[in-house]
């Protein structure tokens, strides 16, 4: 332990801890721009400097550990000057207009901007060369206003070691952005959004839908039909100022019907149908390997994620037969919506207009898929962000706080806690095994209140086994089988796990793979900054939202049996296979 | 992609030589850490520049991603993504050369090749530069035209400098 002052205050904190992380602990609040949780702190922004007693000059108090001793202030004049200066200067540059930029409200440069005091900018000089990057259907990117502080790169080269951004050219000219002065839709992105999620200011954000959305609900001809993914309702309320973790289901509802949808379902209801589809596939695979003996790829991966997909298709297009073939809940929904339920009301494909609410930027790729046609028109026409929506509500001048809680449409409104915890990293996993157990022995999930500890949490790889026994006659090739599972979150523990499986470190029969670090809950759309204390509020909310559903199992979901009742008759049958299951494409790797 | 590009010395080779010899250099550092930067300066040396192609190739084979590699060659003014003259002239702008007036020679070379910074002369003899300290700071306002160092050079003098190379730039074509 380390004996330090802050402003005069004696505190014992650990050793080698920052002087942020020590000033946190004190109550202290020291700003940052660059700095981001759990990566490696690269001083660039300098507006973290403190006055240490006994060091000539000011140090970044992201990147220098506490020392026995140390008398550290935060808040002298040499430090406020300071601070005034960088953000001075940083202003100076940054090609910003608040009153129209996407980021206004929602930018850590103008709160800190704000906080600092500032009022005027004492240097003048050139601004940052601003460009317009929209060729990617998820992301744009808008030079002028980067600051250069590189939480980018850092979440997309050691985050998600996909690598499309990094420092181009040198000094003034520098660029934070794909090789050289290529766009985005020039090299390998996987539109995961976890750069727009970090971006302190709005140098990259998601491509808007909003004004799409609005055309389509003042539109005659068109139905308008939303879906709201598991995540957005643990995390829409911190658009309002609600805290982080805090459930808005029925508010979401009732705000989507003022904001003029008619009809509000529930993309949990194809998360339950998903389960069914991918839980039947793996079941089919296992019974191809142990039974008949014939050569069938395994471990099956999870395909809910299209960041993920993206990244298979790109770095590792060897493994596609390993992907689920199954559709994402979202591709699912829009598929159903433009056919099974199309007919119900008695509409064709193209007079229905299919609106997701997604915590993803990379939903929006996704559903502009040349192969997500299935239902004869685009499947799903528009993807809103959380934050879309949030800016949605704000618009159409609702007082969110105030709205009654309101309950999902009918049929497809209707979920199981299973499809809930699609919401984060494991929940998959665990909703495809209460319906898999159960199916081959019967009996239900041997875990308290059905939630398989050992892949919860935010450990980046969680490994599983479960001995099946007391299997039921169709499944008896499964007895005494040893199920082994692993999920992970983030595209750099998904390329570890890759590793395990190819260097016969580990065998599985099963993966659940999450683009975002925590899963969707923090995905590249949802309200931010997020860190890890949101992450694990946002998965307590999610979990007690399923634990306090009648429902838990996505084969109990009576809806679901209807859907197969009246439409898809057998799971994995012809009407399955043509709109609930896709193919995916080997893609380039630059 | 071009099938032919055109080297420095004014030759032409294929892509599918280029490739051939970056193949060697490649597999010599591989698996070496660090070995970014040695492959990058060893393949401008090969070719005079870095085309596209290369700079793509070396990011597949070192399993960087073309963003990182694009980065790296960006920063370093040494790398050019475009064909050189045969003969690079670098006017430092160091502390010590720039306020012995290395600007006004930076201002007369341009004027007296007719290029700006990071272009090269349409005969592809020479090339303009800038350096940041060669290191030889006594002899300010220095220049380097590939590895030759000319030392307290006056704006007048350029042209006698450019000349001597011209000269020997058609000795080297008539050989």
């Amino acid at each position: 332990m380390a004996a330090i002052t802050i402003n005069n205050t004696p505190l014992t904190v650990p050793d080698n801890i920052s002087i942020l992380a020590a000033a946190k602990l004190a109550g202290v609040r020291i700003p940052t721009l660059c700095f981001l949780e759990g990566l490696d702190a690269i001083g660039a922004c300098r507006i973290c400097v403190v006055e240490v007693e006994g060091a000539k000059n000011l140090v970044a108090s992201c990147s220098v550990p506490v020392t026995d001793g140390m008398k550290i202030k935060t808040n002298s004049g040499r430090v406020r000057e300071a601070r005034r200066t960088v953000m001075e200067l940083l202003l100076s540059e940054h090609d910003g207009d608040c009153q129209t930029c996407e980021r206004n409200e929602d930018c850590e440069l103008q709160k800190i901007a704000s906080d600092l005091g500032i009022k005027s900018v004492r240097y003048e000089g050139q601004k940052t060369a601003a460009h317009l990057d929209t060729s990617t259907p998820g992301i744009v990117r808008n030079n002028g206003k980067c600051i250069k502080c590189r939480r980018c790169v850092a979440v997309c080269n050691i985050t998600q070691r996909v690598g499309a951004l990094f420092p181009q050219a040198r000094g003034f000219k520098t660029v934070i952005g794909p090789a050289f002065d290529s766009d985005l839709a020039g090299v390998t992105c996987v539109q995961c959004g976890q750069c727009a999620a970090v971006c302190p200011v709005g140098a990259i954000v998601e491509q808007s839908h909003v004004q799409r959305v609005w055309d389509a609900l003042e539109n005659p001809k068109k139905t308008v039909v939303v879906q709201t993914a598991p995540a957005v309702r643990a995390a829409l309320g911190e658009c309002f100022g609600f805290e982080p973790g805090t459930l808005v289901t029925g508010k979401m509802v009732s705000a989507l019907r003022r904001l003029g949808f008619a009809t509000v379902f529930d993309t949990n209801f194809t998360a339950d149908l998903t389960i069914i589809e991918e839980g039947t596939e793996l079941l089919t695979r296992l019974k191809t390997a142990i039974l008949d003996k014939e050569p069938v790829a395994l471990p099956q991966f999870t395909s809910c994620s299209p960041g993920w997909i993206k990244f298979v298709e790109h770095f590792y297009p060897e493994l596609i037969p390993n992907l689920s073939t199954c559709k994402s809940p979202q591709q699912m929904f829009g598929a159903l919506a433009k056919t099974y339920w199309a007919q119900k009301v008695g509409k064709k494909p193209e007079e229905i207009f299919v609106v997701s609410v997604m915590p993803c930027t990379a939903k929006k790729f996704e559903a502009q898929r040349p192969e997500m046609n299935d239902s004869g028109a685009q499947d799903v026409d528009a993807v809103l962000t959380t934050r879309e929506l949030g800016r949605m509500i704000k618009q159409a001048g609702i007082d969110f706080a105030a709205l009654p809680d309101d309950n999902f449409d009918r049929v497809m409104g209707v979920s199981s806690g299973a499809g809930d915890i699609f919401a984060n990293t494991g929940g998959v996993m665990e909703a495809a095994l209460r319906t898999a157990y159960e199916i081959v022995t019967g009996r239900p999930l041997p875990f308290d209140k059905l939630h398989v500890e050992p892949i919860a949490g935010l450990e980046g790889i969680k490994e599983a086994q479960l001995t099946i026994t007391g299997t039921v006659p169709e499944w008896s090739f499964l007895e005494n089988v040893t199920l082994s599972v692993a999920v992970s979150h983030g595209l750099g523990n998904a390329e570890k796990v890759i590793e395990r499986i190819t260097t016969g470190k580990a065998s599985y029969h099963f993966v659940e793979i999450m683009t975002c670090p925590g899963g969707c809950i923090g995905g590249g759309g949802q309200p931010r900054l997020t860190d890890d204390a949101k992450r694990k509020q946002r998965i307590k909310a999610i979990y007690k939202e399923d634990e306090n559903k009648k429902l838990r199992k996505s084969h109990d979901n009576p809806k679901i049996k209807q859907v197969y009742g009246e439409f898809l008759k057998i799971p994995l049958g012809e009407k399955s296979h043509h709109l609930l299951h896709t193919t995916y494409t080997v893609r380039e790797r630059v | 992609m071009p099938e032919t590009t055109t080297c420095a010395c004014g030759g032409t080779v294929t892509e599918e030589q280029m490739s051939k010899q970056l193949d060697a250099v490649l597999a010599e550092y591989k698996s070496k850490p660090g070995a970014l930067i040695p492959v990058l300066q060893t393949a401008q040396t090969m070719f005079g520049y870095l085309p596209d192609p290369v700079v793509r190739k070396i990011a597949r084979e070192l399993d960087k991603s073309y963003s990182e590699v694009a980065g790296v060659v960006g920063f370093y003014s040494f790398f050019s993504r475009y064909p050189r003259g045969a003969y690079l002239v670098r006017v430092c702008l160091g502390t010590a050369c720039y306020v012995r007036g290395g600007n006004e020679v930076l201002s007369a070379m341009k004027k007296a090749l007719g290029i700006d910074i990071g272009q090269t002369t349409p005969d592809r003899v020479f090339s303009l530069d800038i350096g940041r300290c060669f290191g030889a700071c006594g002899l300010a306002p220095v220049i380097m035209v590939n590895q030759d160092v000319h030392q307290r050079v006056k704006p007048a003098k350029v042209g006698d400098i450019l000349a001597l190379y011209r000269a020997k730039s058609k000795e080297e074509i008539h050989k």
